[in-house]
């Protein structure tokens, strides 16, 4: 099965991934998510290590645009995406494999149409090379 | 402060085949703050590497230290636990700190990770620009501290050429021109009267015309007995 990780900031994504669960939705792969303090904290060094570990893609979900805590948080993760996803292209993994979504922490039913988003780029590109077998 | 600005990781990828242990050296000074080579660009440029290696199966080990300054001998000394048992340093420093590097370490081999652009300043978050072209003869209280050397494509002393069109330089329209800057910076100075005398004929001597240039403060230099007392460091 495909493994995916989705960074969600703390503020309102995360509540939103916690609302789909309770409700039981389902997804199409592997999900690991990871709570940050805010979108902008991930590092462009955090996305390039979960593909060195084997992730297949890579998900990072932000507040709304213009709605963020830290005011310049989702600002700031765009450009680190971005960065990271100019490096995926240079290494010969695909910058689709990554992506910035931004989620309301009242939009549950999102999630699981991101995670089959980024799933359905996994099936054209195929797995990640360094994927952990089993 | 020096401006540089990384390699492709495809030279540097290059640069690097048949290497196995590799430290990647970064410097907090100039190229930290040009966002070019700090400890920051080191963290991703080290990951990148190995990702890239994890992929094509490259077998790199690559480890991280960043110093406070790559071109002074002092700091560079804390890299030598760092360096022992490594093949190569890829250098994030300015070329001035690469070359430290080799000098201390000439059983590592260098190699730059950055290329060195020129001597300038931030003009904006991100935004690095040329300011002095090191020429060894500064003319700037002549020029309403405004280098001509650096900042003029041509280099002109005694104002702008032909090129010079609503402002802007004939190289680039995003370019100021520099003789423009300096006539309206001296007319802000009440000081357009510089502009009547001539600049002669530059001697380029204490420029790179006249080979590596070496300073000397002899009040810095220390006797043969301090440099006993202080063990034979510098």
């Amino acid at each position: 099965m495909m493994r995916i990780i989705g960074f969600c900031c703390e503020r309102g994504p995360e509540e939103a991934v916690d609302l789909a669960g309770e409700r039981g939705m389902r997804y199409q792969a592997d999900v690991i998510f990871i709570k940050v303090p805010c979108a902008g904290r991930v590092d462009v060094v955090h996305l390039l290590r979960a593909f060195r570990e084997g992730a297949d893609a890579v998900l990072v979900i932000g507040c709304l645009e213009d709605n963020c805590h830290h005011v310049y948080g989702n600002l700031e993760a765009r450009k680190k995406v971005e960065r990271a996803k100019q490096i995926l292209d240079e290494v010969g993994l695909g910058s689709s494999r990554l992506e910035l979504f931004h989620v309301a922490s009242n939009q549950p039913f999102r999630i699981p149409r991101l995670v089959a988003e980024m799933a359905s780029r996994v099936e054209k590109l195929g797995p990640n090379p360094l994927a952990v077998k089993g | 402060m020096i401006i540089g600005e990384q390699k492709s990781l495809e030279e540097i990828a290059g640069m690097l085949e048949g290497q196995q242990r590799i430290l990647v050296a970064g410097c907090r000074s100039c190229v930290a703050i040009c966002l070019a080579g700090g400890e920051k660009e080191v963290a991703i440029l080290a990951e990148s590497l190995r990702l890239l290696s994890s992929l094509k199966g490259r077998g790199w080990e690559i480890e991280e230290a960043t110093v406070e300054r790559q071109c002074e001998k002092e700091w560079v000394a804390e890299l030598s636990a760092r360096i022992e048992g490594k093949g190569s340093v890829l250098s994030l420093a300015c070329g001035v700190g690469a070359q430290t590097i080799q000098a201390m370490y000439p059983q590592v081999r260098v190699l730059p990770g950055l290329n060195t652009s020129n001597m300038g300043a931030p003009e904006e978050a991100g935004v690095f620009v040329e300011r002095c072209g090191g020429c060894g003869d500064c003319v700037l209280h002549l020029t309403g501290g405004i280098c001509p050397i650096a900042r003029c494509a041509k280099s002109l002393l005694n104002g702008p050429c032909g090129g010079s069109q609503g402002g802007k330089c004939e190289v680039s329209p995003e370019t100021p021109c520099a003789w423009e800057e300096i006539h309206r910076s001296l007319e802000r100075l009440g000081r357009l009267d510089l502009l009547e005398e001539p600049i002669p004929p530059k001697n380029w001597l204490p420029s790179r015309d006249g080979g590596p240039r070496k300073m000397v403060r002899k009040e810095a230099v220390l006797t043969e007995e301090q440099k006993r007392s202080k063990g034979g460091k510098p």
